[in-house]
């Protein structure tokens, strides 16, 4: 076993070496520009980023003609809600969110809010980190254009019942844009059976290339988009640039492997993650899970360890990859809006690790890192004035901190 | 971000964990921080007849700078007066960590508990009427 371990999943995936081989002979050796229709260089690259197209439409149950290539998930996201805004203006001016979506949907939201015109609604959830359909559905209006919601959050992993709002949409006649990062690939997602209008997906989580992605565009019945990047009128207008033949190929091929392994993938993984959980809570006590444990990507744990603070708790498992919801690791002194969002209490907020699985973590990873956090937790904890104050039965809260 | 490598040793190997008798006359207890700032340090001091520090410990819930900012000063103020220890301020504490601006409030924390742990020390010698 190799140090360090990388269990941060959710932040990115190493690339797979058979998406890596697929990709290598588009650098240099097969340099055309798919977009060249008037000899073979041009030729051969187009037929390899149509057949990535084709890969991308399969593991989604999409045409390949709805796929928009993008820089990755943060475009896709960028230009499926501006552009969607922009185009159905005047049918309406009203957007719908999570306060737990990503910051690349609340960023674009916010934006149009502040410079366009645009009214969002930013829902909360609910203590598992679940949308509240029946909040969503009070919340839709004649003027309402969009719902956005993600797949599986990057910070909790709960998946979001994409069937459900998908219909809501469809039976209230509102676009429906699914964030799809961190879902697609990791469970089965159908843009028909889930009656979604636009999905952003991202190469990197998926074991791909960092700097790719897609958007699916329904095109029966038809969404349109105004263009963001304005050129060549690539992608049907909706993207211009000229496409990176190589990013596409790993893209395909992340998502060919995805649709082919994602069921044996997932219950490994999932049996690692719940392996990991039982190991850590069955020798620690106070120990919270953050978000649903059912409707979860198999390959998310975030938990919070009672009076330890997660950046510390960092330092001490330092040969451990992961991610905390503590302000500490930010530049904000603001714990992790998503924690708060669900109605985690900041002090517990600050002390959440994210374990992030997938591909090739091993069962040996995984019990090295439940003995370090053991250790790790318990040796803290000694260390911590809170922990001794909860063993001499003061209630935290009852206490008058003074705030700094 | 990389941590500083004295940050890494008080963090790994801190100096003084532990916890004095609060109940004790001689011992002065300062808790400063809160938990939702994600900070909490609580410093304790046993003072000598001759009014010097012979003895601190600390605990800290908070991230490593945190902890190396208590381990830090509990052991500058062993051996000091209690107005020597007042005069250590949050930017020696900051100095000798190389703490970057986003972690100055730890040191700031460290400051304050001394005295809050001065203060309480003070306190309960002007009730104790000695």
């Amino acid at each position: 076993m190799n140090l360090p371990i990388y269990m941060d999943y959710q932040a990115t995936t190493p690339m797979d070496q058979r998406v890596l081989q697929e990709m290598l002979p588009w650098f240099a050796e097969k340099f055309g520009n798919p977009a060249s229709r008037s000899h073979p260089f041009g030729w051969e690259a187009d037929r390899a980023v149509e057949k990535a197209r084709q890969e991308v439409a399969t593991l989604i149950g999409a045409d390949p003609r709805e796929i928009v290539f993008t820089s990755g998930a943060t475009e896709s996201d960028n230009l499926a809600i501006t552009g969607v805004a922009r185009f159905y203006r005047d049918k309406g001016n009203h957007i719908i969110t999570l306060t737990t979506e990503h910051k690349a949907v609340l960023d674009t939201c916010r934006h149009l809010e502040a410079e366009e015109g645009f009214q969002v609604t930013y829902l909360p959830v609910r203590p598992n980190g679940l949308v509240d359909l029946a909040a969503l559905a009070a919340a839709i209006t004649d003027r309402t254009i969009l719902v956005s919601i993600m797949a599986a959050n990057n910070e909790i992993g709960v998946i979001q019942p994409l069937a459900e709002i998908g219909a809501l949409c469809r039976s209230r006649k509102v676009l429906f844009h699914c964030d799809g990062a961190q879902g697609v690939g990791k469970f089965p997602l159908d843009v028909n059976a889930m009656n979604i209008d636009l999905l952003s997906i991202s190469g990197h989580k998926i074991y791909g290339p960092k700097g790719i992605g897609a958007l699916y565009v329904r095109r029966r019945p038809r969404v349109r988009l105004k263009a963001i990047i304005h050129g060549g009128g690539h992608e049907r207008g909706m993207r211009s640039g000229t496409l990176s033949t190589p990013l596409i190929v790993g893209l395909g091929a992340a998502c060919r492997l995805a649709g082919a392994e994602m069921v044996e993938e997932s219950r490994r993984v999932k049996e690692l993650r719940d392996h990991l959980f039982q190991g850590v809570t069955s020798r620690l006590t106070h120990v919270e899970l953050n978000g649903d444990l059912e409707s979860r990507l198999a390959g998310n744990l975030n938990i919070s360890f009672g009076f330890v603070e997660g950046e510390s708790l960092m330092m001490a498992i330092k040969d451990v990859a992961v991610s905390s919801g503590s302000a500490c690791t930010s530049a904000s002194l603001e714990p992790s809006y998503v924690l708060r969002a669900l109605g985690v209490t900041e002090d517990l907020a600050h002390t959440s690790i994210r374990f992030g699985l997938g591909r090739f973590t091993t069962r040996e990873e995984v019990d090295y890192v439940i003995d370090l956090v053991i250790r790790s937790v318990s040796k803290l904890r000694e260390m911590s004035p809170l922990w001794e104050m909860m063993q001499e039965g003061i209630d935290i809260k009852s206490v008058q901190w003074a705030a700094h | 971000m990389a941590y500083n490598d004295k940050v890494l040793d008080h963090y790994e190997n801190p100096r003084n964990v532990g916890s004095l008798d609060k109940n004790d006359p001689n011992v002065g207890t300062g808790m400063v921080g809160a938990p939702s700032c994600g900070d909490v340090m609580k410093l304790q001091i046993r003072v000598n007849e001759q009014g010097v520090i012979d003895d601190a410990k600390f605990k800290t819930f908070g991230c490593g700078s945190a902890i190396a900012s208590s381990s830090l000063v509990t052991e500058w103020i062993k051996g000091k007066t209690l107005d020597q220890a007042l005069t250590i301020k949050n930017t020696q504490v900051a100095e000798e960590l190389a703490l970057p601006p986003v972690k100055i409030h730890c040191s700031v924390l460290a400051e304050d508990a001394i005295k809050s742990a001065i203060q309480d020390y003070r306190s309960k010698r002007a009730v104790g009427g000695s």
